[in-house]
């Protein structure tokens, strides 16, 4: 048993392969049995991942959740900045230029204005909560946004891992209410027609959320909506840490 | 080879994030500015331009659509991460900050979806479409 964990701990990134594969398969059959689908698994996996993350702090009074117990350490890599940015950055290719610009006004529009009201409404709620400082509104703006552009914009910065985890947080609650929320919405806001697809991915932003919600309402949709979604976070990315933070700076002043 | 494509793909990573910290200096934040998004647009425009003069065949594809899948389970890794002790002792804030972001946004598509002229919904779906 001692010789086994040993080697577990000795091969912690492939270790975490297994850990995560398994995470991901029960939330796929959970996803399956218990809702039918409509819950997508990978929301479900997340949030196996934040449970875990807890039970981690929990068990070990550490900042890093499940990487802090020794035998998960892998995961602190698997998940860690350098192989996130890695896959970020991945999701960006086969975007066409030319679906770009067929996207047009309505698509441009709908990502300035989603990024800017989330990351507006997630500083204000961080300030009315005590989060005065810009770092922590802006992470938790961006938070509000997508729960990568979150902790992108809160390492990028520098925030305590407490503000990062909080702007996952609600994150992820956006993705699963979207997810969920999306088909019984759809009636309300016009979503049936590919252009009000696309200001919704826009504005929205979480392509997860997106993809799921939108297929549960009309599969056709899905593309683009998910078009526009997958610009939200790199756009996200590139304007939490500069413009945005620096709007922050200015409004708190330091 | 499908290391092609994954050379590319840590190019334009290692590329954005070091424009991200040169801007960083020149704007005077102490921190990497807008890194991945850079990375993200790079990667966009560079392979874009190499389908274009065919110079990306489908296995350095693999090298960069391998990632892209491995996206989400990095994500749940992440997760498991986070420290959620924490953020639990924070209080609603997460809950507000999220709840109120997706209803503010739901409640722009409609506006948003007017520009330009509004379109005309898709036919309903046939039954053996659903």
């Amino acid at each position: 048993m001692e010789m086994i964990t040993e080697i577990l701990s000795k091969n912690g990134l492939v270790f975490a392969f297994v850990v995560v594969g398994v995470v991901m398969w029960v939330s796929y059959q959970l996803s399956d049995r218990l809702s039918a689908g409509r819950l997508h698994g990978s929301a479900v996996a997340i949030i196996i991942g934040l449970v875990l993350a807890w039970l981690g702090g929990l068990a070990t009074g550490g900042s890093k959740g499940l990487a802090d117990v020794p035998l998960f350490a892998g995961i602190g890599l698997m998940g860690g900045a350098m192989l996130r940015d890695l896959a970020i950055v991945s999701t960006a290719y086969g975007v066409d230029i030319r679906e770009i610009r067929k996207a047009g006004a309505a698509g441009v529009v709908s990502l300035a204005l989603g990024i800017f009201v989330s990351f507006a409404v997630g500083a204000l709620v961080a300030a009315a909560f005590g989060y005065t400082d810009a770092v922590s509104m802006a992470t938790i703006g961006g938070g509000a946004a997508t729960y990568i552009v979150g902790p992108v914009t809160g390492t990028a910065l520098g925030a305590s891992s407490e503000v990062i985890a909080l702007s996952v947080a609600a994150g992820l609650l956006k993705a699963v209410l979207v997810m969920i929320g999306t088909p019984f919405v759809a009636p309300l806001i016009g979503l049936n027609n590919p252009k009000s697809a696309m200001a919704y991915g826009g504005l929205m932003g979480t392509t997860s959320g997106v993809a799921g919600g939108l297929a549960a309402t009309d599969k056709r949709l899905v593309p683009y909506g998910a078009m526009t979604a997958t610009f939200y976070t790199g756009l996200g990315c590139l304007m939490g840490p500069s413009v945005i933070y620096l709007m922050l700076l200015a409004v708190t002043g330091g | 080879m499908i290391i092609y494509g994954v050379a590319a793909l840590a190019a334009c990573h290692l590329a954005g994030v070091i424009l991200g910290d040169l801007l960083g200096v020149i704007l005077g934040v102490q921190s990497n500015v807008g890194g991945v998004g850079f990375a993200m647009l790079l990667l966009i425009v560079s392979t874009d331009w190499l389908r274009r003069t065919g110079r990306l065949p489908q296995l350095s594809e693999q090298g960069i659509l391998f990632w892209s899948a491995m996206y989400i389970p990095i994500v749940v890794a992440m997760a498991a991460q986070q420290n959620v002790v924490a953020a639990l002792a924070g209080g609603p804030i997460a809950i507000i900050a999220g709840v109120g972001a997706t209803i503010a946004c739901v409640a722009l598509v409609p506006v948003v979806a007017r520009i330009g002229g509004q379109d005309a919904p898709l036919p309903p779906l046939m039954a053996q479409e659903v």
